[in-house]
Order: structure tokens, then sequence, then C-alpha cells
């Protein structure tokens, strides 16, 4: 028998804390779609994806009611193109991004993501082709997104690449500065990047996977929060323990919602995401847990321990709760999607330094931070080397998504509407690293990758 | 399989009546419900079976969205599974 109050908890959950799906992505290979000529690849690239994904919408939004949780992005994660653009010698691989663009238009999802280039231990045939080629893509585009991986554990960092994507994003935010330099806000530079990535920009559908796959992302960083204000006087033990059994009840509905879909879909279920990851709606925030474990502000010294104790107990709590956990798995801090980060960015609460501190115990990286539009290309080539680094060195997936703020300067505000939010213009440092980047070749893998 | 039905919001007469119709429409049997009246807060979960239904669960769905709309209440429908596999292990 159903218990009253868990009934009332779980709507309490859902009204007033925002627990919600954050996401369902169907991971479709393109593999098959290889083809020499370019028109005949995109015409296969475009049916298998309408073909797979045609009813994913629909479905996603039958579980939504029927379930009563609201699921807020449906999306689709491609093979990175630049494996399935090799054949296609010559010709420009934007006609993918914009085959990916009507395919994501014709099934309905807001994005999809893919247009994807893993370049970790150096280019191989069509990959400096894609990467060069991603601020049009990008630009002439809005539902397409993009990544690179730079580096691993296994193989260290190519700085060539890091130099290259440097540029690479400076282009994105010039090529977009009507739109804000949204273009920007579309590429994430990976180290350690995984396949089986539900979270955009930075999903795409690895190698190794199956052909089509269902991947679930699940967020409630209001629960969380609530949860934990509800036990002022607990010593933090007792805290990283209530958190570890609300992460359990989150990733269970992330849990059945998978499962669900997976077999409506007819489509083999991958993993639970089972990330803390905020919107910019207030009582949304992954800054507000940290703030309310005890600190003034988020970004004060000891924000990068409380932060590590959240990600180890959402983990710990959700590893149980479903029987396939993968993807990033942990809190999420973009700065333009939090509120309590937007606030602590804005009132000087949270540098870019602490940031880049706080990414060595959480998911993903330095995400969604604007940056003054006179930064040069080497210094943001140095940014996503120093990420790189941590995440090589420590076996974790990093990222860095910034975004060069053209015309702007420090202080100024972008907004970008919807889930992506608003974020001030952070300081950076100006001192350059142009030698260091210049020197170019490769990072060698660190001794934790001598493994076997 | 059963759904879970709350209703809460102003009291006022024949809330009770109303859902329920609405679930003998749609062939769902109610199986038990409990009710408070608190000050004059209305406060009621349902709980019926769902396996006979004579629709499609969402257009139940849709219909009791409907009539939260025109009574000022708020009503959920949500199927069971969902407090099974949160809060059982």
């Amino acid at each position: 028998m159903v218990n009253v109050n868990d009934i009332l908890e779980t709507i309490k959950m859902i009204q007033e804390e925002n627990l919600d799906i954050r996401t369902i992505t169907m991971g479709i290979s393109l593999l098959d779609c290889i083809d020499s000529d370019i028109d005949k690849a995109c015409e296969n690239v475009y049916n298998k994806i309408t073909h797979c994904a045609k009813d994913l919408v629909k479905v996603g939004e039958d579980i939504e009611k029927e379930y009563g949780i609201p699921i807020i992005n449906k999306r689709i994660s491609v093979t990175p193109i630049a494996i399935v653009s090799a054949a296609c010698k010559g010709a420009s691989p934007v006609k993918f991004a914009l085959t990916m663009e009507k395919a994501a238009i014709a099934c309905g999802v807001n994005l999809i993501g893919g247009y994807s280039a893993l370049v970790q231990k150096g280019f191989s045939a069509g990959d400096l082709e894609l990467i060069e080629s991603i601020p049009e893509a990008l630009s002439v585009t809005s539902r397409v997104c993009s990544s690179v991986n730079v580096g691993s554990t296994k193989t260290g960092i190519n700085l060539d690449a890091c130099k290259i994507m440097g540029k690479v994003v400076k282009q994105c935010a010039e090529k977009t500065k009507d739109q804000n330099c949204f273009g920007a806000a579309k590429l994430v530079v990976f180290c350690n990047a995984p396949e089986d990535n539900p979270f955009m920009a930075g999903a795409f559908h690895g190698v190794g996977e199956p052909d089509c796959i269902i991947n679930v992302g699940v967020s409630g960083p209001g629960v969380v929060r609530a949860a934990v204000a509800k036990c002022p006087d607990a010593d933090i033990t007792e805290i990283a323990d209530v958190i570890k059994k609300i992460a359990f009840k989150i990733t269970r509905v992330g849990q059945l919602v998978g499962t669900e879909a997976s077999k409506r879909l007819g489509v083999p279920f991958g993993i639970v995401d089972l990330s803390l990851a905020p919107t910019p709606a207030v009582g949304d925030s992954v800054a507000y847990i940290l703030e309310e474990i005890g600190l003034e502000q988020c970004g004060t010294h000891g924000t990068t321990a409380t932060l590590a104790l959240l990600n180890d107990a959402v983990k710990k709590g959700g590893v149980m709760a479903s029987s396939k956990i993968g993807g990033l798995s942990g809190a999420f801090i973009p700065v333009s999607e939090d509120a309590g980060m937007i606030e602590a960015a804005r009132s000087g609460a949270i540098s870019i330094e602490k940031l880049e501190a706080m990414t060595a115990v959480c998911s993903v990286g330095l995400d969604m931070i604007v940056v003054p539009g006179d930064i040069t290309e080497d210094t943001i080539a140095a940014i996503i080397a120093d990420e790189a680094a941590i995440g090589m060195v420590n076996f974790k997936t990093t990222a860095v998504r910034v975004i060069p703020a053209i015309g702007s300067k420090i202080g100024d505000e972008l907004e970008f509407g919807g889930l992506f939010g608003s974020g001030p213009v952070m300081k950076i440092n100006y001192k350059s690293p142009s030698k260091f980047i210049n020197r170019g070749g490769q990072i060698p893998a660190p001794l934790q990758s001598l493994k076997n | 399989m059963r759904a879970v039905i709350t209703v809460i919001g102003k009291d006022s007469v024949g809330i009770l009546a109303k859902v329920s119709t609405i679930c003998a429409q749609h062939n769902a049997n109610v199986i038990d419900v409990t009710q408070t009246v608190m000050q004059d807060l209305f406060a009621m979960i349902m709980l019926t079976d769902i396996s006979g239904l004579n629709s499609d669960f969402t257009k139940l769905v849709d219909k009791m969205n409907e009539l939260g709309k025109t009574l000022g209440l708020e009503i959920h429908v949500m199927h069971e599974d969902i407090f099974n596999s949160m809060h059982n292990i």
C-alpha cells in the first residue's frame, strides 16, 4: 500500500522543490551512414535520426503526464561527426551540422549534440577540418551542439588542440555577437569525455555504445537543499547521510523514467546520470545547497570541502538506486545557469581561480563562465589546458565552456535566456601564457595512466 | 495498476463527487479515499485501480487537470509506480 506521507513528500518535491528529470537523451550511432559522397551521407544521417527518434518527444510527454514528473528536455546525441565526415574528403562538414539541425526540428528536440571530434592523442583525417568549421556550424544552426576532447588520463593533453580550441571558442563568440555570443555556449572542450553523457552541450554518442540507446539525466538541487535545511543542528556526517538518502530517491525516479522510456521506444536503456544540475530558477541551485550547509556565500573558504562532500554523497546515494550509473554523475557548477552562482559572481565572492579549484572535486568543470571580450586566444587555450590537466591527473572528466563577451567588459552581464540563464563578465588574469601554449605538442600522460 | 489522485485546495460542495464521477466515466475503480478538511482547506488522496480504463491514462489526467482548473484546485494524477520506486527498495 502506498504511504500517505510518501505521496505528500513526492508531490512536495516536484511542486515546491523543482525535482525533475532534466533530460532524456537518445544516443544514435551514425557509423552506418558513412559515405564518400557528402550529400548521400547527409541523407543517410537525416533518415537514421528521424527514424530512430520519431517517437522520442511523444513518449517523453506521455511519461511526464502519467507519472506527474516534469521532463525538461528531450534531446539527441550522435556519433562524433568527425568520424562520419572523415570519408567525405574536400567537402565542408558544415553540411552535416545543417542536416543535424533539420533532423532535430523534424523530431521536435531542442538540442542535438555530436558535432564533435576526439583528438586527445592527435588529429586523424577530418578532425582538423571539423574543428575549424565549428564556428561556422554553430552560427548557422541554433540547435546543434559541439564538443572536442583534447586530453585524457591515458593519452595526456594535446596542446596543439588546446591552442586551436582557444581560437575556435573566440571565433564562435565573435560570429554570434549579435546573439550575446551564444555560439560559445554550445561548445564544450573536454578532457576524459564520457561516451554516455546525456547533458548538452557535451553530449555525443561514443563509438563503444550500441546502435541506439536511451540515457537519462536526473536533477533536483532544490530537493537536496530542502532536505539539508531540515537539519540545522546536524553534524557534517549526518548531513552527508541526509544527502545520500535524498539522492537515492531522486535517482530512483530517473531509473523508472529511463526503463519506461526504453520499453516504450523499443530501445535499450543506457545509464542514469545522477547529477545535480541547476537551472536559473531560484530554488534550483547547487550554490544554495552549499550555502545551506553553512557558507555565507558560495565561493568563500570552505566551498571546495562542502562541494566535495556533496558530490560524493550524491554518488553514494545514487549508485544503489539504479542498475546502470554513468555519464558524469555529480554536482554541476555552471555559473550562468545557477541563481546562487550568478549572485556570487556578481558580488565578487567567487573567482575563476576558486571555480577551478572546485572543479577538482565535482563534475564537469569551468562551465558557462562569461569572460571579457578582449581575452586572448592563448589565454582561453591556457584555461583549457589547466582544466584538462586537473581532469588528466585526477582520472576524471573536466570541461571548459567559457563565453567571451565580445564588446563587453568586467561587470557587464550577458543574458542568454531560458535554461542558459545570464552571467556577469568575470575577471581573468591578463598575464600572457602565449609562450607555453605556442610550444605545441603533447603533454605526456601522467604516471596514473600506467595501470595495465 | 493503480493511480494516486491528490486534491488540495479551498473546500466547496461536491469536490469528491466531481472527481469520482470522472473516475467512473473512465472506468477507474476507486479503492480507497482519505480526506480531511483543515479549517477551510480541502485535502484528499484517492487510490484508484486503472487496469480497466476505457481510454488512455493520459486522457484521464487531462480531464482531472481541466477539473482542477475550473474548480481552482490542485489535482494531481500520478501512476503509483513513481511512489513505489522512490520510497521502496
